[in-house]
């Protein structure tokens, strides 16, 4: 008997290797669901065709809220009519990504009954991905989930879910909590994450040190970095253990400092503390060693993003320290007051990180009210964004009447 | 004087149905709108309630093509036919 040819050779290759293949699991999800195999047979076809399937957006959602719902529709439904509406759920996550087992079940079983089965987890926002719903699915998917303690996330142009690393909750580095900021800033926002009112997205991200574990710093609108102002903490005895055990203190400690601010004569370590610029590469090395300091907080910064209509940007430095305490009202009215301006300034699906390129960061400064400070200046002497108008001037005004 | 949410969000359906087909509005847009045709009479709090009743009363509904936009009901166009 002639053996069974493959319906997807293309889709078969990316089973092979010992790494895990979402084509592996979406045959298991095509044994019990017919969209599975729809989806696999039009993916086969777009991987020969070189041609997407695909149509992106329009209306749909749930009853009420404006995000979270990402439309999609093959162009071919006669011919894969299971997969005809394939649309995206994002649901919040819990902070940390903590589940239990069984709230992972509960999530699943829901989604088994109403979609496809399959889900991303999670997301690069960080939302649980719900892959393939039906538009008439949607909404009781949607109650399903809300009475079993799940929401929707953002999409569109308005607050994306936060998200943030799972801080104190496990790691010793952690200089805030921030499992309980994301938290607080997810529900006091939750009008903004489910009605869209901006120019586009706004990313919060919370990581609890400067190792930022959610990648705040190159991809959210507004980064919350846990750092601290004090010394780092060493125990003495245990950086000699390091050294006993063959740890090469001076070329992998002491020459990676990016501030060349420790020195190590074989018997003991000196930080400048006054020169460390919190970037955990000591601390990394030498975790049993080294510590953060004890007076903690975060480092907020302002305006990156992915690169998809400019290119990537990195944050830059808007508030060098803050105490991370709730209910981070002064926090909350710096972003309103960034978000006034960027809605009645910023221009259709321009990011605040372009905006304030466009405008100025000393513009933006002025405008929500933020003083400049060194610790904003990356490389002193290179950034042409901070003025001293008013020193300049008293001095002419000086000059002038010494002049007279 | 403060203007009622509900004549606010009359005067948003308004500019909504006339821009249908024409020019996709932002919920910003309308926002803005008002504060031009109503001055201190309205704020944005107010248009912000004005929107979400639109939305809640299913006369609106959010689209999203590049941006999130405000705009009257209608059959999605990417939509297979055979509904
Ligand atoms: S960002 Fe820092 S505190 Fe958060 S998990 Fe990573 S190492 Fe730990
Ligand atoms: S944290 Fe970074 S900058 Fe500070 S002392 Fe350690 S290696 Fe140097």
């Amino acid at each position: 008997m002639a053996e069974k040819t493959s319906e997807t050779p293309l889709l078969d290759e990316l089973e092979k290797g010992p790494w895990p293949s979402f084509v592996k699991e979406i045959k298991m999800a095509a044994e019990t669901n017919p969209m599975g195999s729809d989806l696999l047979n039009l993916l086969e076809r777009s991987y020969r065709e070189k041609i997407c399937h695909w149509k992106h957006g329009g209306i749909v959602g749930v009853l009420g809220y404006g995000g979270g719902v990402i439309g999609r529709y093959n162009d071919l439904p006669e011919e894969y009519p299971h997969i005809a509406h394939f649309h995206t759920m994002r649901i919040n996550q819990p902070a940390g990504w903590y589940y239990s087992t069984k709230a992972l079940r509960t999530v699943c079983d829901i989604w088994e009954r109403h979609g496809s089965g399959i889900t991303n987890m999670h997301g690069s926002t960080g939302d649980i991905i719900l892959l393939g719903c039906h538009t008439d699915a949607l909404e009781p998917t949607f109650q399903e989930l809300a009475k079993n303690g799940f929401d929707i996330g953002g999409s569109g142009s308005d607050v994306r879910t936060p998200s943030c690393c799972l801080g104190q909750s496990r790691c010793e580095w952690s200089c805030y909590d921030t499992m309980a900021a994301c938290y607080d800033f997810t529900m006091t926002y939750q009008d903004e994450i489910h009605r869209p009112a901006f120019p586009y997205k706004w990313k919060f991200k919370f990581s609890g040190c400067p190792n930022d574990c959610v990648a705040a710093i190159a991809r959210a609108d507004i980064s919350f970095i846990g750092t601290w102002r004090d010394d780092i903490r060493m125990d003495k005895d245990a950086v000699l253990e390091y050294a006993d055990r063959g740890l090469d203190i001076q070329k992998d400690v002491v020459e990676l400092c990016p501030a060349k601010c420790i020195a190590w004569d074989g018997k003991e370590l000196c930080i400048d503390n006054r020169a460390c610029v919190h970037c955990m590469h000591c601390i990394n090395v030498m975790p049993k060693a080294l510590r953060p300091g004890t007076d903690t907080g975060a480092c907020i910064l302002i305006g990156s993003k992915a690169p998809i209509i400019e290119g990537a940007f990195l944050s830059s430095v808007i508030i060098p320290f803050f105490k991370m305490e709730p209910p981070y009202q002064e926090l909350k009215d710096l972003v309103e007051e960034m978000w006034d301006l960027w809605c009645e300034e910023g221009k259709n699906r321009e990011r605040i990180g372009e905006f304030i390129q466009r405008v100025g960061m000393g513009n933006f400064l002025e405008a929500v009210g933020v003083e400049p400070v060194a610790e904003m200046v990356a490389h002193p002497r290179e950034n042409p964004y901070i003025f001293y108008e008013e020193y300049f001037e008293e001095e002419d005004e000086e000059e002038e009447e010494a002049d007279e | 004087m403060a203007m009622p949410i509900e004549e606010i969000a009359e005067s948003m359906y308004k500019l909504v149905a006339e821009a249908q087909g024409k020019k996709k509005l932002k919920a910003m847009d309308l926002t803005k709108s008002m504060i031009e045709l109503y001055g201190d009479e309205v704020d944005k709090k107010a248009c912000k309630q004005a929107v979400r009743m639109l939305i809640d009363s299913e006369r609106c509904v959010y689209t999203y093509f590049g941006g999130s936009y405000v705009e009257l009901p209608h059959k999605e166009g990417a939509a297979p036919p055979t509904d």
